[in-house]
């Protein structure tokens, strides 16, 4: 775990000292909702639709046993007893009063966290592959990379007036677990020669207008990494549009202009900045690398674990289910699923935290990871010790076997909370986990990703699911749109719209369809959903969804 | 003749709590929409609505908001607003715990 300098503290200190006297300024009057506003975005601070929402920073997704408490102290001290994991690294609390904000930024500070750059128009919270460290496919560890970006574009003084958000997730293994290609910049380590170095993949991004990601750069040595992002950015920010804020972000720019003349202004820009980079950096990715060693791994027996897995049905299911390969002998990556059937995903009691912090601090070298797809994951647990984990998991209603299959959903606060949101997402993810669980059919349909967003904005990452679920507001009624085929992986790809949207009523009846059109196609139980969609393409589908007599035949 | 002109209320968020609030005739503000001023006349939505904007000591991102009449007062035409007057729909929080208080 990487342990911030006194400078760093000192930093976060004074402007949690400036956003306190900031907010007793708004409370009196002194400042305006209009004046505040830019700045109480600058620290994380949202007004959503019931309450305020405090967006907290996990930096590329690490926590220790200490943070994880902290957040859920906070949870209770000054929310409602749960925190939210979204779809960026990061946690959310849903409803803060707004005299205690400052006070809850004071508290992240005392264990090295706090809101900075969570919004507003800078760079954000640099996300990173949650098996980062552990993964048996893994090149290098992406954390180390991730934390040297970071530093240098936390109060980046070019960067803090952007034409909108940007957004960076790094990967340092071939198989993407970090969505890179939907990301204003993706990175992906990789070796030539004997050296590692950066695959930069730039203008991917979801929303209004999505796109996957193109290559920038197929090797960018350590020495220029942070050069040739400052061009990028800095390119960006002197031609991105800010005319149209629909505009604004990088992939329009790099869709306009075209990946080879952005490459071109790129390189005439890094010819520019790279003499003012004269090392420093590379002496800080050092010492940063060095607190990501690795722990000293355990080589103890694993017949504990062999006899319990094959003893207990429960715990085998839950292990064939939630576990990934860990490149140490004798290890696994834990995976923590935070979508009990009918839970909200990614949300997380104040209690619960705390048991996954005792269980990183006692089983797994003191680590945890928050996902992209909202599960908490132990990078690092000792196959004997497993039983045990899933043991506790199990009385605290988190050891729910599901990682990957269709009740995995991701889904955005939607309208439950989210100012933005044009429909419900939570009910539909709820709703969809229950009844392929009544149904007892998961396991059977295996590898299936249901992501909702309940607005264009895509924070759920609808394009890339297998299953891709938008909710809209259609004439005052919400009205679902299906896409199907999408892809997060490094083979990305954008899902291909179904036809016409479900009201709330109709969209679990169609998902079922899918779901039995799938089953029905498919070579057999090896081939999963995405195979069978790219196999067969969407006219069976469509027939399910919209041709009556089609879809009563399927069920 | 003036043109249709669908009921409004007057509705924000308060700025400490943020909780979903909408102003009253004898201008406070209520958490309960059914206690909210109904404004049938354009012209005095404009006039309530500056009224409103008049006070970000209380309250933040002012606006009307449609509402028809019901046998308990107003009710909202949009869903956006029937979840902002009731709360989230997945826990009994915000606007439902306080209900089981009234």
């Amino acid at each position: 775990m990487y342990d911030y300098s006194e400078f760093d503290a000192a930093f976060v200190a004074e402007r949690n000292r400036q956003f306190r006297q900031q907010v007793e300024r708004r409370i009196s009057g002194a400042l305006t909702e209009d004046e505040f506003k830019p700045l109480r975005l600058m620290n994380g601070l949202y007004l959503q639709l019931h309450a305020y929402m405090l967006r907290v920073a996990i930096p590329y997704g690490t926590l220790d046993s200490a943070k994880m408490r902290q957040l859920a102290y906070i949870a209770e001290r000054w929310d409602k007893g749960y925190g939210h994991f979204t779809t960026r690294q990061n946690i959310q609390y849903n409803w803060p009063k707004l005299r205690d904000v400052p006070d809850m930024l004071e508290a992240l500070a005392k264990v090295g966290m706090h809101a900075i750059q969570t919004s507003g128009n800078t760079i954000r919270n640099v996300t990173a592959d949650h098996f980062a460290g552990a993964a048996a496919d893994e090149i290098a560890d992406p954390r180390p990379v991730a934390e040297l970006i970071r530093q240098w574009s936390t109060d980046h003084p070019e960067f803090q007036f952007l034409p909108r958000k940007f957004k960076i997730a790094v990967t340092g293994s071939p198989n993407d677990r970090s969505v890179i290609k939907a990301h204003d910049i993706g990175l992906q380590i990789v070796e030539r020669d004997g050296q590692h170095g950066y695959r930069v993949i730039v203008g991917g991004g979801l929303g209004r207008t999505p796109m996957i990601g193109k290559v920038l750069a197929e090797f960018i040595a350590q020495d220029d990494l942070l050069p040739y992002l400052e061009s990028v950015v800095s390119v960006w920010n002197q031609i991105g549009r800010r005319d149209n804020k629909y505009k604004s972000r990088i992939k329009i720019t790099v869709h306009e202009h075209g990946i080879d003349d952005i490459r071109q202004r790129v390189d005439a820009r890094f010819a520019l900045v790279r003499p003012s980079f004269g090392g420093i950096d590379l002496a800080l990715f050092d010492q940063i690398k060095a607190a990501f060693a690795p722990p000293a791994f355990r080589t103890d027996s694993t017949d504990a674990y062999q006899a319990a897995y094959n003893a207990d049905p429960v715990f085998r299911s839950w292990c064939d289910t939630n576990l990934a390969a860990h490149r140490a002998p004798g290890y696994a990556i834990v995976q923590i699923s935070l979508k009990a059937q009918g839970a909200t995903p990614g949300d997380a009691t104040g209690d619960q935290m705390r048991v996954l912090a005792d269980l990183a601090e006692f089983y797994g070298h003191d680590e945890l990871r928050i996902s992209h797809e909202q599960n908490v994951i132990l990078p690092h647990v000792h196959t004997s010790d497993l039983p045990a984990v899933h043991g506790i998991l199990k009385k605290h209603g988190l050891a729910t076997a599901n990682i990957g299959l269709i009740s995995d959903i991701i889904a955005c606060p939607g309208m439950d909370y989210c100012a933005l949101a044009t429909a419900r997402s939570i009910p539909i993810a709820q709703q969809i986990a229950t009844r392929f669980d009544d149904l007892k059919l998961e396991h059977e349909i295996g590898d299936l990703k249901i992501k909702i967003s309940g607005c264009i904005n895509a924070c759920g990452h609808h394009h890339v699911g297998h299953i891709g679920i938008l909710g809209l507001d259609r004439a005052g009624v919400e009205n679902y749109q299906i896409t199907l085929g999408g892809d997060h992986t490094q083979d990305a790809a954008l899902g291909q719209r179904t036809g016409p949207g479900f009201s709330a009523d109709e969209i679990i009846p169609a998902v079922e369809r899918i779901v039995y059109t799938y089953l029905e196609h498919r070579h057999d139980a090896s081939e999963p959903f995405l195979h069978t969609f790219r196999r067969i393409g969407m006219a069976p589908f469509k027939a399910a969804l919209y041709d009556k007599v089609n879809a009563y035949a399927a069920q | 003749m003036p043109r249709d002109f669908t009921p409004k209320v007057v509705t924000a968020n308060a700025l400490l709590e943020g909780d979903v609030v909408y102003q009253t005739s004898d201008d406070r503000w209520t958490r309960h929409l059914s206690r909210a001023e109904v404004i049938t006349d354009e012209a005095d939505a404009k006039l309530r609505l500056l009224m409103a904007e008049g006070q970000p000591d209380h309250v933040v991102g002012v606006y009307l908001a449609d509402v028809t009449p019901g046998p308990d007062g107003p009710e909202p035409t949009h869903f956006r607003e029937e979840f902002r007057r009731t709360g989230p729909s997945n826990y009994a929080h915000g606007k439902k715990a306080e209900s089981a208080n009234v």
